[in-house]
């Protein structure tokens, strides 16, 4: 039995308050949990190669963008593959998780209409799903790191759990948001489309921090205003964990600066802290407005 | 008796926009000038409904019932007053919904209870019966989409039905399937009144309602217009209906015929009223208590009427069906070979049946009065009365027949050891 089960009664008014949002989502753990694997079921279930798909699509980015900016643009950002993941992964796991949220309710009309349960469920198992994939696509890190004996940062290792769940409650913030926005306004799902590929352009991923930070004045400010750059450079730190290597291009003995150099462990767990107690509040916030627009869900889809 | 649901002072609104304008372009080019009409689906509905009760949401199309479903089974959320619900709920509003095609049968059910809100051990300790229920043994590892209809439909009321609920909402839904799994589903419905479950039924079938309800809501309009036992209640809603269809003749006259009306017999429509029923009542006489009689018991039809005419071309006639409509008994005057002389003015008539060789139902009677060789009707009263025939035990069926079984053995003889 359900823990509200005999004795208390449930109450269906205009408006539900945070805290019955947060306790059904609570009771409705297992759904969700089921729904991320369903997702995952359905996407690979009649294809052959199955889940390693979710690894061939970072491997594809890596051939793309290391002939791009290593062989013609010629970077000279050595071990590039690696700097590369250290980013590229996470950033897949937030786009897919937004683009995924964004249609969710939408796309899930015909339950939304006919059965009662907590429809953030929805927006939620998509960055779920997201992060699932992330994993998945993880072990191709895992893998080159270990095949080519990569030393990674480990005294800055700790900063990657609470990055991740910084990244996924900002995730599940913008997707608690945009799904609902999404009922009323169908072109949501376009523009996020937009919105992210201009996104990843604004994050560190493929350029280093150093390109734009170095500049300071006031685009350097207005850049470290995104978010997703202080995720990045964590797991960058971290993983890829060369602030200023020499360059690889050429037999140039410059150096290249990537990350802050003077930068302890501290200055990210700060930034990291900043950015996980904004998306806690931003989640907060996405799930209140959820909240206040859901019960016209039904009508309008 | 404890509630289990309480709807109180609920009203729910809906804008109903002419054209939908839910792209950002529309949004942008006709800002704040969406037309929409506001519409309130129900308004002030107070009910409640006690533990264990069956009861039955009746009322026209656009009446609100669906609406009022979905709200208690917080489907949509009031944009006034609150529903309050104790225990849990298994909403059959769409069999199915939420099945994923390109999962397998054995997966859907997990999936789809756990939507239900069912924990995944439950599940798994629910699980043959879900499959011996659903009868798809043989195909539950295949994947849904290969599924026929009637297998989707079987497998989700096997889910919803397993979810153990205290609260079972249906919405129409037993019209779906075959004749053999409706039989199941509604042996499955008597098990869980028994069970002392709390039901509520959206039906458009009145029959359903009688046989299966304790109680029954009409709404009409948006509004509770009745609330009692189901005999009453459908009454109150065939008079609602007949309230529409009047005023409906009135505003044009040519389309008497829409199918929301269908339940108004020609007989009815053709009624010319020279000879009014002004009441009609059932008095039970013998074998039998108030709102039932035994088999083989008496009861007596009392009509009373007002005539505008002196006339000898008159004919009473009774007919008495079952509730799924077919005729168990009827006659009239002129094939009893009786006369009869009226005067203008009120008068009355009684058909005594002094024994009802029925078995076990609910029956209805109409009385007509029409000219003698019932080619005019004066007045008509289309199933206005109802009686219920009580089985005290032993017999099955429909008719009460005098029986005696005898039997002999053959000579031992022929069993013979060999």
């Amino acid at each position: 039995m359900q823990v509200e089960g005999d004795a208390g009664w449930r109450v269906v008014s205009a408006r539900v308050g945070l805290g019955q949002q947060i306790r059904d989502i609570w009771k409705y753990r297992e759904f969700l949990v089921l729904s991320v694997r369903t997702q995952l079921n359905v996407k690979y279930k009649n294809s052959a190669l199955g889940f390693l798909w979710s690894m061939l699509n970072p491997a594809l980015y890596l051939v793309v963008f290391y002939v791009v900016f290593q062989l013609i643009l010629e970077n000279g950002i050595p071990s590039f593959p690696i700097f590369l993941l250290s980013g590229l992964l996470i950033w897949n796991l937030f786009s897919a998780g937004i683009a995924g949220a964004t249609g969710s309710i939408v796309g899930g009309g015909a339950i939304v209409k006919k059965v009662s349960f907590p429809r953030e469920i929805l927006p939620l198992s998509a960055v779920g799903a997201g992060l699932v994939h992330f994993f998945l696509q993880s072990v191709v890190l895992v893998l080159a790191l270990v095949l080519f004996r990569y030393s990674v940062g480990w005294e800055y290792l700790p900063l990657i759990p609470p990055a991740l769940l910084a990244l996924v409650l900002l995730a599940g913030a913008l997707g608690l948001f945009l799904s609902a926005v999404n009922v009323r306004l169908r072109d949501t799902e376009h523009m996020v489309e937009l919105a992210l590929l201009a996104w990843f352009w604004m994050t560190p991923i493929v350029y280093p921090f150093m390109l734009i930070a170095e500049r300071g004045g006031f685009v350097a400010q207005l850049y470290k205003l995104n978010p997703l750059v202080w995720i990045v450079i964590a797991f960058q730190r971290a993983i890829y964990n060369q602030p200023q290597p020499k360059s690889a291009a050429g037999a140039g003995t410059d150096l290249i600066k990537i990350l802050p150099v003077d930068a302890d462990f501290w200055y990210y767990a700060w930034h990291v802290g900043v950015v996980g107690a904004i998306a806690a509040a931003l989640f907060l916030a996405g799930l209140a407005y959820f909240g206040r627009v859901e019960g016209n869900f039904s009508e309008e889809l | 008796m404890a509630a289990s649901i309480l709807v109180q002072n609920v009203s729910r609104h809906f804008r109903l926009y002419h054209e939908r304008q839910s792209t950002l372009k529309e949004r942008l080019l006709q800002f704040r000038r969406t037309p929409y009409d506001d519409f309130w689906a129900l308004r002030n509905i107070v009910l409640e409904i006690e533990k264990g009760s069956t009861i039955g949401l009746i009322g026209a199309n656009g009446s609100g019932k669906s609406t009022l479903l979905k709200l208690i089974a917080g489907i949509l959320r009031p944009s006034e007053g609150e529903v309050r619900v104790r225990g849990r709920i298994a909403a059959l509003l769409e069999l199915g919904a939420g099945f994923q095609s390109e999962l397998t049968g054995r997966e859907n059910i997990f999936l789809n209870g756990s939507l239900l809100g069912m924990s995944q051990r439950e599940l798994a300790r629910r699980f043959d019966e879900i499959v011996a229920f659903a009868e798809l043994e043989e195909f539950i590892d295949t994947q849904v989409r290969f599924y026929s209809s009637g297998m989707y439909v079987r497998l989700g009321f096997a889910i919803a039905v397993n979810v153990e609920p205290d609260i079972l909402l249906i919405d129409e839904v037993l019209a779906v399937g075959d004749e053999a799994f409706q039989r199941k589903c509604l042996e499955r419905i008597r098990a869980f009144q028994r069970e002392g479950r709390t039901m509520v039924l959206v039906t458009h079938a009145v029959e359903q309602v009688r046989q299966i309800c304790d109680a029954a809501a009409v709404l009409d309009r948006g509004e509770l217009v009745a609330h009692g036992p189901p005999g009453e209640a459908i009454r109150s809603y065939r008079e609602h209906l007949l309230e529409h269809a009047r005023e409906r003749e009135a505003l044009e006259p040519a389309e008497a015929t829409d199918d929301r009306l269908a339940f108004l017999t020609d007989q009815e429509r053709r009624a010319t009223k020279d000879i009014t029923i002004t009441d009609c009542r059932i008095e039970y006489r013998s074998g039998s208590a108030r709102g039932y009689v035994l088999p083989d018991g008496a009861i007596e039809v009392h009509v009373a009427f007002d005539s505008k005419l002196a006339t000898d071309d008159v004919n009473f006639g009774i007919a008495i069906n079952d509730v799924e409509g077919r005729l168990a008994f009827g006659t009239n005057m002129r094939l009893l070979g009786q006369r009869v002389q009226l005067q203008p003015g009120p008068g009355g008539a009684v058909f005594q049946l002094p024994r009802v060789a029925l078995l076990d139902g609910t029956f209805l009677v109409t009385i007509g009065i029409t000219t003698y060789d019932e080619g005019t009707v004066y007045d008509w009263a289309e199933e206005r009365l109802e009686f219920e025939v009580m089985n005290p035990g032993g017999l099955l069926g429909y008719a009460h027949l005098p029986i005696e079984i005898q039997v002999e053995s053959v000579s031992p003889t022929q069993r013979a050891v060999p």
